[in-house]
């Protein structure tokens, strides 16, 4: 055995102990390492990554913002207006309809004197009476209605296609605009969608659910229903709709989620 | 005299081990996520056993009310997961590695024979190469759930941009159940295989780090 290894020595090999050893500590050794700099890194990510910038968006960690917003980008690419929430029959739809959130409806809406204002310009608004928009093609939708918390119920909705809107109130100039904003009557409560998924074909601001006008926990007398979002972007008692080419402000967004929340 | 006896690829060690920690933050953040409505229960006959999660377990491990820092996690962590999972399965395909992985058509009738040895219930083992046939059971399945967490993950995430899939897996309701099972079923596997490695020792595990085990030289 002896004579065995001095050969392997005096031809520069290593005998197989040597190897053995050789390959056992560089491989602990880069596991080791590898596994440090990873958790130092999960350590900083969790612990020491700064918080972003309040702004448009906010409550969220600055790379978890980043990642959030490129994700955003990612997944836009495959954003079709064809691409359709799926539907159902009527009979499928819930009688009990959840409601979940309330924030935004303190103030009771008198919906005769209602209008609903969109801001065409900073200085030009169009007004529009619940009577008006439901002289409009009314358009109904029996889909899954999904929470960002995770339940989803089939509900039924009426109201006006977005595009029917547009096109009847000459929005056409507004809509080519990269975001709509939508704010409650209080200013508490407010979403900013961007423009293709607001102009989807599923997209409806309802007065109906149900076949009945909405109850005031459901938003009455008129909410956005967005099946391509998340129930969080499905403003209740919208009160005005504006367009900019920058995110208008969002109240999710703002306590960490993400702004864009397309399903 | 100890002897090298070449085990596992570079390759694999290192996508096991990236995986390992990836899953794990995956569980987590989908836990935070998951909290937000624990619906699911493990109930036969209106019988409920149990309840996902009890308040002791949300407690421990500081779950809730953390539902939109979960899904920042979840979906940046997504990324790498499925990124590590593709180029897995596509080393394993490309390397021919996938012989000694996928079952053959002996696997299934091994593999409880494996398992029978393995309970003390049967005194030998089926011959076996790299894997054993449970081991080829397992480690396949495992791969196959990994390519389920991800379409059933993708299916909630886009369930309208991605309607097909969604409809595919029954819809977003279902989808979401399924997403569930499946990471149920990663915890499981976890316990059972962690158990294995320490009932197989040392040189077994020590072989997933250096790639090598020691045999004795003939």
């Amino acid at each position: 055995m002896q004579s065995e290894k001095n050969k392997e020595q005096e031809k520069g090999n290593l005998t197989e102990g040597q190897k053995i050893r050789r390959r056992t500590f560089i491989s602990f050794f880069s596991f080791i390492a590898l596994n440090s700099a990873a958790y130092s890194g999960w350590r900083w990510l969790y612990k020491k990554a700064p918080e972003e910038a309040a702004g448009i968006t906010a409550g969220a960690k600055k790379p978890l913002r980043r990642a959030l917003n490129k994700t955003e980008l990612a997944f836009r690419k495959i954003f079709s207006p064809n691409h359709f929430a799926k539907t159902y029959p009527k009979s499928s739809a819930a009688k009990k309809v959840r409601v979940n959130g309330d924030i935004g409806l303190g103030k009771p809406v008198d919906t005769a004197n209602w209008k609903l204002k969109v801001v065409k310009t900073p200085g030009e608004v169009l007004q529009v009476s619940l009577e008006e928009l439901k002289a409009l093609p009314k358009t109904e939708i029996i889909f899954d209605f999904k929470c960002v918390e995770g339940w989803d119920q089939i509900q039924h909705w009426a109201g006006v296609k977005l595009m029917d809107f547009i096109r009847h109130y000459h929005l056409e100039e507004q809509a080519k605009m990269e975001y709509a904003g939508l704010v409650t009557p209080d200013k508490e409560y407010y979403v900013g969608i961007d423009m293709p998924s607001f102009l989807h074909p599923q997209t409806i601001l309802a007065y109906e659910m149900n076949d009945q006008p909405l109850r005031p926990e459901h938003g009455a007398p008129v909410r956005l229903i967005i099946p391509v979002k998340y129930g969080i972007k499905n403003l209740k008692n919208i009160a005005s709709i504006s367009f900019s080419n920058n995110r208008p402000p969002d109240y999710w967004a703002e306590q960490g989620y993400d702004y864009y929340s397309g399903l | 005299m100890k002897k090298i006896k070449e085990k596992h690829s570079l390759a694999m060690r290192w996508f096991h081990w990236v995986n390992f920690p990836l899953l794990t933050i995956m569980i987590w953040s989908g836990m935070l996520i998951y909290w937000a409505d624990d619906e699911y229960s493990f109930t036969v006959f209106g019988h409920t056993f149990f309840r996902f999660f009890p308040d002791w377990f949300y407690k421990l491990f500081n779950i809730p009310q953390r539902l939109a820092e979960g899904m920042a996690f979840h979906f940046l962590f997504m990324w790498f997961f499925a990124i590590n999972g593709i180029l897995y399965f596509f080393y394993t395909w490309f390397s021919g590695s996938w012989r000694e992985l996928v079952p053959n058509k002996h696997s299934f009738k091994e593999a409880w024979q494996v398992l029978l040895h393995d309970l003390h219930l049967r005194k030998t083992a089926p011959p076996q190469g790299k894997y054993n046939a449970a081991q080829r059971v397992t480690y396949s399945a495992i791969i196959v759930m990994g390519l389920g967490s991800l379409l059933t993950g993708l299916a909630i995430y886009k369930p309208a941009q991605l309607n097909v899939l969604c409809n595919l897996l029954g819809g977003y309701h279902a989808a979401r159940i399924e997403h569930f099972v499946l990471t149920i079923g990663y915890v499981l596997f976890f316990v059972v295989h962690v158990t294995q490695v320490v009932l197989a020792g040392w040189n077994n595990f020590s072989s997933v780090i250096t790639g090598f085990e020691l045999e004795e030289k003939q």
